[in-house]
């Protein structure tokens, strides 16, 4: 009985970090949206930024920038980390390159988005500059491009070693080629884990500041090609904050963040949930 | 059955790395019959099939010499197309695999693979896959329904008619009932009995009553070796090696 | 009839299919093997041209030649060693006990909030909390206890927050790792469930636990926004928790958009040393996962 009493403090704090974790969550969110949601009218998603310091307009072009960042990262890591996840678990055993290869993934997932952002700011903004046009969307995407890779391809590898081997085996024993048999059953039955995969590296993408602070330029006008400047929408929270103090936009600005972040998680969740389920004939 | 051949074995031996699993196999397969490969576990009979339709490739470091003629060539040369190959020798697996798909994708699959588009033809193909493997009456109005809600049996027997979709000439069956209640088993063994009017099947088994049943010729494996290949009648009614009486009889297994 | 001869064209477009595949995998190795050429090639001349005096000297006034700027960034290094290790002090007691109830205690409807929770804890945006607390843990401590707010202290709380999901989710991942043997034995021995935990459990995943830890100490040496808003950005050595900060990370990006020449060849050595720093805590990481702890 004794030693069920004294139980209780441990148990009764471990509870506590349960509960103040969510607790943490909740008031971060909460405060964000509370001041940042009133805000959030149609004309504040459609209109342009007006001329710095300006307040009162909208945040039209830095959402496209985020959108363009973000989407010139996942067409250059999407095709590379889904591929090289197929490589490595169709085509390889368990042998040095593999081995060499999760651990360069590991060590690239581990190195701080600003240091990617000077090596971007060195190698697209600077040196391929003219094909990226200097400070633009391709050179901030290309650079998410890194930081996106090493979680998909992880990710990615994991679902497709999920798939049993008898599906394999059924395939070729029915005559079909190598890659026939990873187009029609492996990735289909590994779909739901690989689209994982890349939403959580878009996420990511979406989310990241530093790289982008040294390659995409923070100019806020609507960009008309690739290789304009952009700002995207955590580079303008960051510089109306700092700048203009235009604590206001930024509420609205992160607040639009967040419930896109979210919104992509969760519609996600659901959409490979039910994949999955129809897959397994549930 | 004509008393032709369809496989002819000479001298096959197999090894994985430094293990031989397969000693010296001379055996010929008759067409349009069934063969039953019987012995103790992990005496190569698994093995000996994966090697008729070039799986054992699937394994790292493996070796084989010998010939397996199939019509008029050594399918063992490394010429040969195993893709093509596995179109005309098709393998059924102990544990059912159906893909993650509908019924009608599943059988579809094959044809689909081999460049067949038209919808006409594969759902004709369909039907007279289903209806071969004897499920097309239980699933006909469920084609599109996802094929792991089917059960064990009925799974195993949509195995058998993804197989039949590709028109093979031979079928690798690898303990097909091994998996399944007795009366799924008995269905499997009927299919068994029907379809060798017009393939050449080759059965591995541990349960010798089903040997008996389905087969007409019998082969006894022993630690990689073939120790006798009979007909059925005789295999089990005569035999004529000490282990193969043995083994029949129960004294091991 | 089938032809059973090898087609050559289709073995042929099956190995190009591979080869290209492998060029996807080499990618991530070649990434890296970009980063560091790039970094280094600008960071390591300056840091070989300024010695040992840029890592332990402590006045920074950069400058566009190399002759002209006074390269001392102990401040920063320090400052980036105790915004971490607080933010580690904090984060991870209170991200192992979430983790340990979340793998043990909780029960289901509780555990199909928190999972999401830290989930949706993961994927906020760096510069979102760092605009959090900008606006509100800054100035409670303004109010509280004086000076700007932005602070060591300010870091710390922030930091700690932000490594909770990592912390939480490896550590998770370990302790759900564990083999129920081991945690039945303990229970039918009499010991209760708290003992089982304090002298099995935590044990048995605690190399899971210590990678958890070391890799939530990468994150936190390596953020950038939220430091880079609370931390006061000042190049001293701070004289008090309330006291303000730089940490490598927040003076490279404070810095970079203007500086020139020398000046920012400093900031790409001062890269070269978070590099550093980097790399040795993944080799512990990894060293912590490798070993077998017996208890």
């Amino acid at each position: 009985m004794a030693a069920k009493r004294r139980e209780m403090v441990p148990m009764g704090l471990l509870w506590g970090a349960g509960i103040a974790t969510i607790i943490i969550l909740v008031v971060i969110l909460a405060y964000i949206l509370a001041e940042g949601l009133p805000l959030i009218s149609w004309h504040f998603l459609t209109a342009n930024p007006g001329v710095r310091g300006q307040t009162g307009t909208g945040i039209y072009s830095t959402i496209v920038a985020t959108v363009a960042v973000t989407g010139v990262a996942l067409l250059v890591a999407a095709p590379l980390s889904v591929g090289g996840a197929i490589y490595l678990n169709e085509y390889t055993r368990e042998n040095l390159l593999r081995k060499v290869i999760r651990q360069a993934a590991e060590v690239l997932a581990g190195i701080p988005s600003i240091i990617i952002g000077l090596f971007g700011f060195l190698f697209f903004v600077i040196y391929l500059l003219p094909y990226t046009g200097g400070w633009s969307v391709l050179s901030g995407g290309l650079t998410l491009a890194f930081m996106v890779l090493p979680i998909s391809l992880r990710i990615s590898e994991e679902a497709l070693k999920a798939v049993p081997g008898e599906l394999r085996e059924g395939s070729l024993g029915l005559g079909a080629t190598k890659w026939q048999s990873i187009t029609t059953v492996v990735l289909p039955t590994a779909l739901p884990g690989i689209v994982t995969g890349l939403i959580l590296g878009m996420g990511r993408a979406i989310g990241e500041t530093a790289a982008i602070l040294l390659t995409a330029g923070g100019a806020i006008g609507l960009i008309h090609s690739l290789q304009d400047p952009c700002c995207p929408m955590t580079l303008y929270i960051y510089n109306i904050l700092t700048e203009y103090n235009d604590t206001s936009t930024a509420y609205g600005t992160a607040a639009v963040l967040i419930i896109a972040i979210l919104a992509i998680t969760f519609i996600t969740d659901w959409l490979m949930n039910s994949y999955t389920k129809k897959l397994k004939g549930l | 059955m004509s008393g032709e051949t369809e496989l002819s074995i000479k001298n096959l031996n197999l090894w994985f790395g430094n293990f031989q699993a397969l000693k010296n196999i001379n055996i010929d397969i008759p067409k349009n019959a069934v063969t039953a490969l019987i012995g103790p576990s992990g005496c190569g009979k698994s093995t000996f099939i994966k090697t008729l339709d070039r799986m054992n490739d699937l394994v790292d470091n493996v070796k084989f010499t010998g010939e397996v003629i199939y019509k008029g060539r050594n399918i063992l040369n490394s010429d040969t197309d195993v893709v093509e190959l596995r179109k005309e020798i098709g393998m059924v697996f102990q544990k059912p695999n159906p893909f993650p798909k509908s019924i009608f994708d599943n059988v579809a699959y094959g044809p689909r693979v081999h460049g067949i588009r038209d919808k006409k033809t594969l759902n004709e193909i369909v039907e007279r896959s289903l209806k071969g493997a004897a499920i097309w009456d239980e699933v006909k109005d469920r084609l599109n329904e996802s094929a792991l809600r089917l059960s064990g049996g009925q799974q195993q027997r949509l195995c058998i008619a993804r197989l039949l979709a590709v028109e093979p000439d031979v079928l690798l069956m690898d303990e097909p009932a091994s998996a399944l209640d007795p009366i799924a088993t008995s269905k499997i063994e009927d299919l068994i009995y029907e379809l060798k009017k017009d393939y050449t099947i080759i059965i591995v088994t541990h349960n010798m009553q089903q040997a008996a049943r389905v087969s007409s010729h019998t082969a006894f494996f022993f630690l990689g070796e073939l120790v006798e290949y009979a007909s059925t009648i005789d295999l089990f009614e005569r035999p004529r090696e000490k282990k193969t009486e043995d083994y029949v009889t129960g004294k091991f297994g | 009839m089938r032809a059973l001869r090898r087609s050559r064209t289709r073995d042929a477009r099956e190995r190009l299919i591979q080869l290209i595949l492998l060029v996807c995998a080499i990618s991530s190795i070649f990434a890296i093997f970009l980063i560091i050429v790039f970094v280094f090639s600008q960071g390591v001349p300056f840091l070989a041209e300024a010695g040992l005096p840029f890592l332990t000297g402590s006045v920074w006034l950069p400058a566009d030649s190399f002759a002209a700027g006074t390269w001392g960034i102990f401040p920063i290094i320090l400052g980036s060693l105790v915004v971490t290790l607080g933010a580690v002090a904090i984060g991870a007691p209170l991200g192992i006990a979430c983790a340990v109830f979340l793998a043990e205690i909780a029960p289901p409807a509780i555990r199909r909030v928190l999972v999401p929770s830290v989930s949706a804890l993961a994927g906020v945006p760096s510069v979102v909390y760092g605009f959090f607390a900008l606006l509100v843990i800054v100035p409670w401590i303004r109010g509280q206890f004086g000076g700007f707010g932005t602070s060591v202290l300010a870091c710390w709380i922030i930091l700690s927050i932000m490594i909770l999901p990592t912390i939480i989710s490896i550590s998770t991942d370990a302790m759900r790792a564990v083999p129920r043997e081991y945690k039945e034995g303990s229970l039918a021995m009499g010991a209760t469930r708290w003992q089982t935990i304090r002298s099995v459990l935590i044990p048995a995943a605690s190399s899971g636990i210590i990678a958890s830890v070391i890799l939530g100490m990468g994150r936190a040496i390596g953020e950038t926004m939220a430091v880079l808003l609370v931390a006061g950005n000042s190049v001293t050595i701070p004289g008090s928790i309330f006291a303000p900060v730089s940490t490598l990370t927040a003076q490279i990006a404070l810095e970079m958009n203007y500086a020139t020449g020398a000046h920012q060849q400093a900031l790409f050595a001062m890269g070269v040393v978070l590099f550093v720093f980097i790399m040795i805590l993944t080799g512990l990481a990894n060293l912590a996962t490798r070993r077998r702890v017996t208890f």
